[in-house]
């Protein structure tokens, strides 16, 4: 136990030392916030419980979001945080995970360069685990979205697949329906059935001649839906990734000002000392991690199991959570008690 | 002694009943109509204990009876890694239940999973919060939208009268048991065409974590001309 207080106090010193202000967040936070984040899929995952006053609320089941509610309220700019205490998963029966564990966290929120932000948080963790025997995994959901942003189709078939970038099958099986010359019979409007629900004969009608049109459109470009395949099938070290991610651009140029960031990450990367030639990058890494990375994602991984560390950019947490104000973010967390065994 | 947990009303009851006689097994409610007793004949070490039928897997899977008479959606929902705790040993082709998604049958829109999906994005941008599915298989409903990778929905806790919740404006669409699919036209709605979530039917399982010492399964399975589960 002694040994775990002393590595997050180790962990801390570090983030404070890089600059970050100690932070704290409240163990009980509201429900709704949350779900309206992540969804019905994190009430299997977080604590529920209920206050007669407070309404609904859960163990915090990380703190990225609270800390990014504290910033968005009254942080001032640039800022560095850093935060440690327990955060709480409920865990199906029998896979022994914890339930509670200790999270020691580092936030950066800083308009002036991206890149150099995201180079100095992987830096960092990188230092503060250079004593352990993991290994780095990097992605960039960032390429992804911009592939998928530049698809030559529709603006409705571009945000259907932009919704479900984390969820792997639904995106699946939305780029299927999308390749190929539509089969559906679109039914007219049942005006016998009685109108029950919240949900009008509006909403209905609108859809359905949202899908008459939808049908009408030619099937995704097999060349454009080929680089994509290619992008989520990348994985390699960083600088090949890159000259790889450059060839599919030819195909799906929109891509390019993401691998341009890519490519400037990097030489911050090397600029910190980072040893990017043998730097891990894959093109699906983090898609199915927590849904609000939106850019630069890592890991860092022991042998097996869970990673001990993980983190990314998430600018459009801030907005979602800014009330019409949004800042560019990234941060990451590391798990003490997982480096134990690592040491 | 064996304690054989069924349910302990309705139809279930008598079917269960019917089950075991069939097999050359009695088993009688004593006392009064509204007495929880009952004794078994046909069979010698058997025990019967009536209880709910929602209550039967708990039951099972605290090793408080030995062999229960409740459906496949019962333990699957209540009970997680319920293979670990519980194992089939007869499907009594009875009680049959579907666990269905229902939505209002003029969404001509709406016809599988996918575009449950595609209008719950829609209807949280129109109205401001996700889309709410009444059910009381919390657990069932979740895993399956989650493996579908439907977003933007909400699970409302209804425990009865689900079919009513959408008329009633507390509910979008519904997740409930059917059999006939009476109800749901009834109350305006048409189950989605992918399949149901979980096909259900009354089963007689047994406890993994029971203690069995002194209990003589296999003579019971012999009676019943069942084989013998595996429980070690």
């Amino acid at each position: 136990m002694d040994r775990i207080r002393q590595e997050t106090e180790r962990l801390s010193r570090l983030f404070r030392e890089a600059g970050a202000v100690s932070v704290e967040t409240s163990v009980l936070q509201p429900s709704d916030t949350l779900l309206d984040l992540y969804g019905e899929d994190i009430r299997a995952r977080a604590y529920v419980t209920s206050d007669p006053v407070l309404g609904e609320q859960m163990l915090r089941p990380d703190f990225t979001v609270p800390v990014v509610q504290q910033h968005m309220k009254d942080g001032a700019e640039p800022a560095r945080y850093t935060y440690q205490g327990l955060v709480f998963r409920a865990q199906e029966a029998g896979t022994g995970r914890p339930s509670e564990y200790t999270q020691v966290g580092y936030e950066v929120f800083d308009r002036a360069d991206p890149a150099g932000a995201d180079a100095e948080v992987f830096s960092l963790f990188s230092k503060a685990l250079s004593g352990f025997s993991v290994t780095a995994a990097t992605g960039d959901i960032g390429i992804l979205t911009a592939a998928v942003s530049g698809l030559s189709t529709t603006e409705r078939r571009r945000d259907a697949l932009l919704r479900h970038i984390w969820r792997p099958v639904r995106f699946r099986a939305l780029l299927d329906r999308f390749s190929s010359t539509s089969t559906r019979e679109v039914p007219a409007f049942n005006s016998e059935a009685p109108q029950i629900g919240l949900r009008s004969a509006v909403e209905v009608e609108s859809r359905l001649s949202a899908l008459r049109t939808d049908a009408e459109f030619a099937p995704l470009e097999p060349s454009e839906l080929q680089a994509l395949q290619a992008i989520l099938d990348v994985s390699d070290v960083a600088p090949k990734a890159l000259v790889e991610l450059r060839q599919i651009a030819k195909d799906l140029p929109a891509i390019t000002p993401a691998l341009d960031q890519l490519e400037t990450r990097l030489s911050s990367m090397a600029q910190r000392g980072i040893d990017v030639d043998n730097l891990n990058f894959a093109g699906a890494y983090g898609r199915t991690t927590m849904e609000y990375y939106d850019g630069f994602v890592f890991g860092f991984h022991g042998e097996t199991g869970v990673p001990v560390a993980t983190g990314g950019r998430y600018d459009a947490l801030t907005k979602v959570l800014g009330q019409g104000r949004e800042i560019p973010a990234v941060g990451g967390v590391i798990r003490p008690e997982l480096l134990e065994v690592l040491a | 002694m064996i304690k054989l947990g069924i349910p302990s009303k309705g139809r279930l009851m008598e079917d269960t009943f019917a089950w075991f006689a069939a097999r050359g097994v009695t088993l009688a409610r004593t006392g009064s109509d509204r007495e929880y007793a009952a004794e078994v004949k046909g069979v010698e070490g058997v025990s019967l204990v009536l209880l709910s039928a929602g209550e039967i897997p708990r039951e099972m899977a605290a090793g408080r009876i030995h062999l229960g008479v409740t459906g496949t959606d019962m333990v699957r929902e209540k009970i997680s890694l319920w293979e670990e705790k519980i194992v089939p040993v007869a499907e009594m082709e009875f009680g049959y239940a579907d666990l269905i998604i229902a939505v209002p049958d003029f969404w001509a829109d709406v016809e599988t999973v996918g575009d449950l999906d595609a209008v719950a994005a829609a209807f949280r941008k129109e109205h401001g919060f996700r889309m709410r599915i009444a059910t009381k298989y919390h657990r069932l409903v979740r895993e399956y939208l989650q493996r579908q990778g439907v977003a933007d929905y909400q699970l409302i806790d209804s425990q009865g009268a689900t079919e009513g919740t959408v008329a009633n404006l507390t509910a979008e669409a519904v997740a409930d048991i059917t059999t006939t699919g009476a109800t749901l036209k009834a109350n305006h709605l048409r189950m989605l065409s992918d399949g149901p979530i979980l096909a259900s039917q009354a089963t007689l399982f047994a406890s993994k974590v029971a203690d069995w010492s002194g209990c003589d399964l296999n003579k019971l399975m012999g009676v019943l001309n069942l084989e013998n589960p595996d429980i070690s």
